[in-house]
């Protein structure tokens, strides 16, 4: 150990016990990092009704409120449903914006561009409150659609920068080549092109499904009624009292998220030998 | 899988230009490529040569002109359906199919059945010595290999023209060398069109049957490697192939001078009021004896000498005050005589390979 | 060589080149329509709502309301205060955490990595419903604490300043730290050895070589954090209890209780110019199109 401490850490001959600082610093930092992410999931199994931990009594009592529950239920199908649906829409449109944007010579890309990221960059409170207004007059508010349409708008930026930075690494010669042996554009992009930045594509779906699933200020204004998202009745749950059934349904879509990304680990790394 | 001379097209090229705001990238080009002709791009960067290629491939689009394969106009015709097989600088396989893949890709997309594919796909790798290399996986392959597959991939269609863009820069020097001499052999098996872009001369002499220089969009001479060599048609042309020391010399009529001193030479002289000689470290000779009747004699002063096992280079300078390059052969019979710096030594430039030049640079 | 007759093809070439261009830009085109009808044209809207009066006419009541009422420039301080504690305990925190996982061999790293990716991914309710419980008066913070001697009482630690910041810094990390781990990690570690041998001490070589290169990843990171914490609404709202009113906070409740559609969007309005104006003024600093990817 004394070894250790005395050896160098650095090119400048820093010594590991002139940094110990560091590290104890570090690994509270990543304890606080970790903690708060995943205390729920032990305490979702508490019997008490205030929350605590370590739980005195285990039991599965929350999930049985949380499945036995019509409501929550229906907010569950409705955050899938809407999630789901969410993915399926914007990676294809946001794939699509990326590659025409990256290979187009029009004058206007650079305007589409910024335009693409605007959902980024205005504050997630007025993108609500302008959807609510402008679903109140299209008879979108509580419905699916609307939801999914807020929400991919939301997604769409995310899937053009991982795709186009994907694409800004990719040797658009071999495009190019698969042309020259005869293929369209078309049919180059889907034969060559897009195995190859299939990691990028799979991940700008996960980010669209996450981004959906765990959207609260919207869902805020734009769901309820028949269609209530699962965020939103967490929220409201929030604010008027502490039902330990949210640490349930935390736990859940700790799990949801979990699965998503080890099926981005599955689907989207290139085949090995 | 022989393409017979007849059946290679020939391609037309007219009044090509392209623009890219005030840059010419091509300035109203015009060329003919014979039939089954081997017709190499050269060039320095920038010069064109690769946007020349990229037209006839029809990846860019000109501002105007036309482009004939055969009787065929293409210049509008999109790159898919142009039926030209080609090569990329980077190779440009595809790393998610097998070598086979890469090579029957052209095959699948024309439908052809899966036998039929099996068996071209092996033919056109036995041809480029890679038969049996099907299953491989492209990141298994050396940057040899790879070249070799590319070429696979771009014959086994049988096109009737060959694109290649610069196929031999990313390989040393040994390899290059060796794959000069096998894709010109190609070239004679199958007896396709070529067009081949480089930006090495010595690349361009070995395997083309014409060379086109290019330089600023414009071809600045179309002629055969030797013709480029012993009668380069301007400054550029001179300068880009091999190595050539230009002395500026005065014009009287019919008559051309150097330090005052009329230079005897053979052929006609080129109709530009500014010429210049050009002299090929090799032609001009040290002579032993002092000046030589009937050829043109240079007084000079040894500045250095550099022994190279096989030859020698010479520096010296001119009476007149420029410096000359000499490169010499090493014998048994001059190997301990060389000059030593400040030795004053006779340079002799027989008529033959005494050239003059249009001394305008473009 | 001049030309004489008109240029071959010229005509036919530019209506392919035309279309060429049009397809390939309108391959973005439902995006572009999705992000106009559902974000463009209704904040347009907003806009011009915003100076709309409760009389139903042109005025700037709305804008008069946000300097004159003491409370609104509470809630606009509150907003800064937040924005600039979070990113600033981000920093403090942030840069130290990343400079200790640029020095890891790359295995040890990337597991670091994961205890910030962690967190990232996971659910933005699910993290501050986590903090909720974990600052109660009788959560795990408190009764650690007390059972370990820090100190006696309960502290009222959520529900208030304390509890949002501690909530808002842990979502924001993962923001700071990664476009600084980033940065570190492309730092050539001959740039220290050099300042080594040209007579640096371990201080200075970090403070004179490793931090200015590092800048521009901070930089950046800071931006995103404080931009973030502008807007922010859910961590706020639940751990603020109540107490600490940030713009987003006034803008929902104008809408849920007032339903005064006038100050709400004049209070987004100005939140959206606060946002934009400080992206352009640091795209003077910092090559924004490094950061998202994007351009030419």
């Amino acid at each position: 150990m004394r070894n250790w401490l005395n050896s160098p850490a650095t090119d400048t001959q820093v010594t590991h016990g002139q940094r110990l600082w560091l590290y104890v610093f570090a690994v509270i930092v990543m304890i606080l990092l970790v903690t708060p992410t995943l205390i729920v999931i032990p305490m979702s199994f508490s019997d008490s009704q205030y929350l605590e931990f370590p739980p005195e009594v285990w039991s599965t009592r929350w999930y049985d409120n949380f499945f036995g529950s019509s409501e929550w239920m229906q907010a569950a199908r409705t955050s899938f449903q809407t999630a789901f649906l969410t993915m399926i829409v914007a990676t294809p449109i946001g794939v699509l914006a990326a590659y025409g944007l990256h290979s187009s010579r029009f004058a206007f890309v650079r305007v589409a561009f910024v335009l693409m990221i605007t959902p980024m960059m205005v504050p997630l409170v007025l993108v609500a409150i302008g959807a609510f207004y402008a679903y109140v007059k299209l008879n979108l508010l509580y419905t699916i659609t609307g939801l999914v349409l807020a929400h991919t708008v939301l997604a769409l930026p995310l899937v053009a920068i991982v795709t186009g930075s994907a694409l800004k690494g990719y040797d658009m010669s071999q495009e190019q080549a698969a042309r020259s042996l005869g293929a369209p554009r078309w049919k180059a992009f889907l034969t060559v092109t897009l195995p190859q930045i299939r990691f990028a594509v799979v991940t700008s779906a996960l980010l669209a499904f996450l981004t959906s699933f765990d959207e609260v200020v919207v869902a805020m204004f734009i769901s309820g009624g028949d269609n209530p998202t699962l965020t939103r009745n967490m929220f409201n749950a929030l604010r008027d009292q502490i039902d330990p059934t949210i640490a349930a349904i935390s736990t859940i879509m700790i799990l949801v998220t979990t699965v998503m990304m080890v099926l981005v680990q599955v689907f989207g790394q290139d085949k090995k030998h | 899988m022989t393409n017979t001379a007849t059946e290679a097209l020939p391609i037309s090229v007219q009044n090509v230009t392209k623009t890219y705001g005030a840059v010419h990238a091509l300035d109203d080009v015009s060329l003919e490529v014979k039939s089954g002709e081997f017709l190499t791009l050269l060039g320095p960067s920038g010069s064109g040569k690769t946007t020349l290629l990229m037209v006839l491939a029809g990846f860019t689009r000109p501002d105007c002109g036309s482009l004939k394969f055969g009787d065929r106009e293409v210049i509008r015709t999109p790159p898919h359906l142009r039926e030209v097989g080609m090569t990329f600088q980077s190779y440009a396989l595809f790393p998610h199919m097998t070598v086979a893949g890469n090579v029957g890709y052209p095959l699948r997309l024309r439908k052809r059945p899966k036998a039929e594919i099996a068996e071209r796909v092996e033919r056109a790798l036995e041809t480029v010595q890679l038969g049996g290399y099907g299953n491989r996986r492209v990141d298994q392959l050396s940057g040899g290999q790879k070249q070799r597959v590319a070429v696979a991939r771009a014959i086994v269609f049988e096109p009737r023209i060959l694109l290649m863009d610069e196929p031999l820069s990313a390989l040393d020097k040994k390899l290059r060398d060796q794959m000069q001499i096998e894709l010109r052999h190609l070239h004679e098996q199958l007896g396709m069109t070529t067009v081949y872009v480089t930006h090495d001369q010595r690349e361009a002499l070995t395997m083309s049957d014409r060379i086109a220089v290019v330089n600023h969009g414009r071809i600045m001479q179309l002629s055969t490697p030797r013709d480029l060599y012993e009668h380069p048609a301007n400054r550029f042309v001179a300068d880009f192939i091999g190595d050539s020391t230009f002395l500026r010399v005065n014009r009287l009529g019919a008559d051309v001078t150097f330090g005052g001193v009329p230079l005897i030479h053979a052929g006609p002289l080129p109709d530009t009021p500014e010429l210049q000689l050009m002299i090929r470290p090799e032609r001009i000779v040290l002579s032993s004896g002092g000046p030589r009747e009937g050829a043109n004699n240079f007084a000079a002063t040894a500045t250095d000498v550099v022994y190279q096992g096989d030859s020698f280079l010479l520096h010296a300078r001119l009476d007149t005050g420029e410096m000359v390059a000499l490169r010499g052969a090493v014998r048994g019979s001059n190997a301990t005589s060389l000059p030593q710096l400040g030795d004053r030594v006779t340079l002799t430039l027989a008529p033959e390979d005494t050239v003059l030049i249009d001394g305008s640079q473009t | 060589m001049s030309m004489q007759t008109a240029p071959l093809n010229a005509a036919g070439l530019r209506r392919d080149e035309r279309l060429e261009r049009l397809t390939l830009f309108g391959l973005s085109s439902p995006a572009i329509l999705l992000i106009l009808v559902v974000l463009v044209i209704p904040v347009g809207w907003l806009f011009y709502v915003s100076f709309i009066g409760a009389n139903g006419q042109f005025s700037l009541e709305n804008y008069e309301r946000m300097i004159s009422r003491r409370s609104y420039l509470r809630i606009f301080i509150t907003t800064f205060q937040v924005s600039l504690l979070t990113t600033g305990l981000c920093i403090l925190i942030g840069y130290p955490f990343a400079y200790f996982m640029s020095q890891l061999p790359s295995r040890l790293a990337n597991l670091c990595l994961i205890t910030v990716l962690l967190p990232f991914w996971t659910s933005l309710l699910v993290r501050t419903y986590a903090w909720l419980v974990l600052l109660q008066k009788q959560g795990l913070i408190n009764n650690w604490a007390i059972s370990l001697g820090l100190w006696d009482e309960p502290l009222k630690i959520v529900h208030n300043m304390t509890g949002t910041l501690i909530g808002m810094v842990h979502i924001m990390l993962p923001f700071l730290i990664l476009p600084v781990y980033g940065a570190m990690k492309a730092i050539d570690r001959d740039y220290l050895k050099a300042a080594a041998n040209l007579g640096a001490s371990p201080r200075v070589a970090f403070w004179t070589v490793f931090f200015p290169l590092t800048a521009p990843g901070l930089f950046a990171g800071a931006l995103m954090v404080f931009i973030l914490c502008l807007g922010f609404f859910v961590t706020p709202a639940v751990l603020g209890g109540g107490k600490v009113i940030m713009v987003s906070m006034q803008i929902v409740s104008n809408i849920e209780l007032f339903v005064n559609w006038g100050a709400a969007s004049a209070l987004g309005v100005v939140l959206l110019i606060l946002t934009v104006a400080i992206l352009w003024v640091a795209s003077r600093f910092l090559n924004l199109d490094r950061m998202t990817g994007g351009g030419h």
